[in-house]
């Protein structure tokens, strides 16, 4: 076990853990998106840029989720510099999201409203201009619809579309403002297993994925 | 706009598909493969990303999602007069929005697309190096300096005249 100071209090942690781990593990809350249980510091994508900390030792606020803890570390994760990244990094997530949240359908279970409510920040993304992406919603999937502006592009669907079967049905695709998650196969018997796993649709953060009610192809096209 | 395949699309899928078999398996194929397929048929249709998936044993939303990302590879068929817009800084200075623009209002597509007939296919392109005569566009490999709305037309135009004619003359 590692010992380390975390923002005055002294937790434990298994070695070899992320820093955000550890205090997630000692109930410190790092805002975090993109994260999952399973990743080692190594492999954590550290996209969503919000686990941001202050360690002694370290010149610039470093991702928590890719640091290994270590003895005696002293972390700080409230200070002045770190919400302020926090906060921008949020407002840029915000800034390719569509705020509807009253016809959402993961009001008040969404990671987007938590961490707002956490940095103490409104929904809005100013100084940013708010991009947004068409169409509004994407009916490929066989078993849900995508909602492209309601994505953080978090690649957790990705991720463990890929761990449960080693071959991803779900995939990222284009590049800059243009990114999606998706699925682009033409033949809907290559998800059959999908109609059983919804591990994608457990894991999204906010309301991108959202299962077809009627999913026996009657709702394809006519969004 | 969904493009269905012609019949020199199949031929030259055909043959893909036997240069495809023959080939190194891998993921570290993935884009070799892909840019066999786009050298073979001028574009990516559904068809040529499954075969490419199949050889591989990777699933086709894997496939798109990394050919999604270069501006190599192009998922609609290249028109026969490709239109490419100069979007470099002389050009945006000089008005290449406003150019690019009146072409896709003019052909009824978006820039990246291709018309229903094959005839146009929208690019923007960064600079051709020839920055005095901006704004400038290429179709085929014929530039065009100092574009302007009129002159859109005009290309636009002329293409169809001459196509027109040879079909009359061909039904001679």
């Amino acid at each position: 076990m590692i010992t380390l100071t975390v923002d005055d209090r002294t937790i434990q942690a298994p070695d070899g853990s992320s820093v955000l781990s550890a205090c997630l593990s000692a109930g410190i809350i790092i805002p975090h998106l993109c994260w999952m249980e399973t990743d080692s510091p190594a492999g954590a994508p550290a996209a969503c840029r919000l686990c941001l900390v202050e360690i002694d030792g370290f010149r610039d606020p470093v991702t928590a989720c890719t640091v290994p803890v270590e003895n005696g570390m002293t972390v700080y994760t409230g200070t002045e510099v770190v919400r302020s990244l926090q906060k921008m990094a949020f407002k840029l997530l915000l800034s390719v999201h569509r705020v509807d949240c009253k016809h959402c359908p993961a009001n008040k279970a969404c990671a987007l409203q938590d961490i707002a409510k956490f940095l103490g920040v409104g929904l809005g993304c100013k100084p940013f201009e708010r991009v947004l992406k068409e169409p509004e919603v994407d009916t490929h999937h066989p078993v849900f619809d995508y909602y492209p502006n309601r994505c953080v592009l978090c690649g957790l669907c990705v991720r463990i579309c890929r761990q449960r079967h080693r071959q991803p049905q779900l995939s990222f695709a284009g590049r800059g403002f243009e990114t999606v998650v998706g699925y682009f196969d033409a033949d809907p018997l290559a998800a059959a297993n999908c109609v059983s796993c919804r591990e994608c649709l457990a894991v999204c953060p906010t309301g991108a994925l959202v299962e077809r009610t009627a999913f026996e192809g009657s709702t394809r096209g006519n969004s | 706009m969904e493009h269905s395949l012609t019949a020199e699309d199949q031929a030259h899928l055909e043959i893909l598909q036997t240069q495809i078999k023959s080939s190194p398996k891998g993921r570290g194929q993935l884009i070799p493969l892909l840019q066999m397929a786009q050298k073979a048929l001028g574009y990516l249709p559904d068809d040529a990303l499954s075969l490419v998936a199949d050889h591989l044993s990777v699933t086709r939303s894997e496939v798109y999602g990394v050919a999604s990302f270069y501006n190599q590879f192009r998922f609609n068929p290249p028109g026969k007069n490709p239109v490419k817009v100069c979007m470099g800084t002389a050009c945006h200075v000089r008005g290449g929005e406003i150019i690019l623009e009146n072409f896709e209002r003019k052909l009824e597509i978006r820039e990246g697309e291709t018309t229903e007939d094959r005839e146009f296919s929208i690019e923007r392109v960064a600079c051709v190096g020839c920055c005095a005569l901006a704004p400038v566009a290429l179709m085929g490999e014929i530039l065009h300096g100092h574009m302007a709305p009129s002159k859109v037309e005009g290309l636009v135009l002329q293409v169809r005249l001459e196509k027109e004619k040879a079909q009359r003359e061909a039904a001679k």
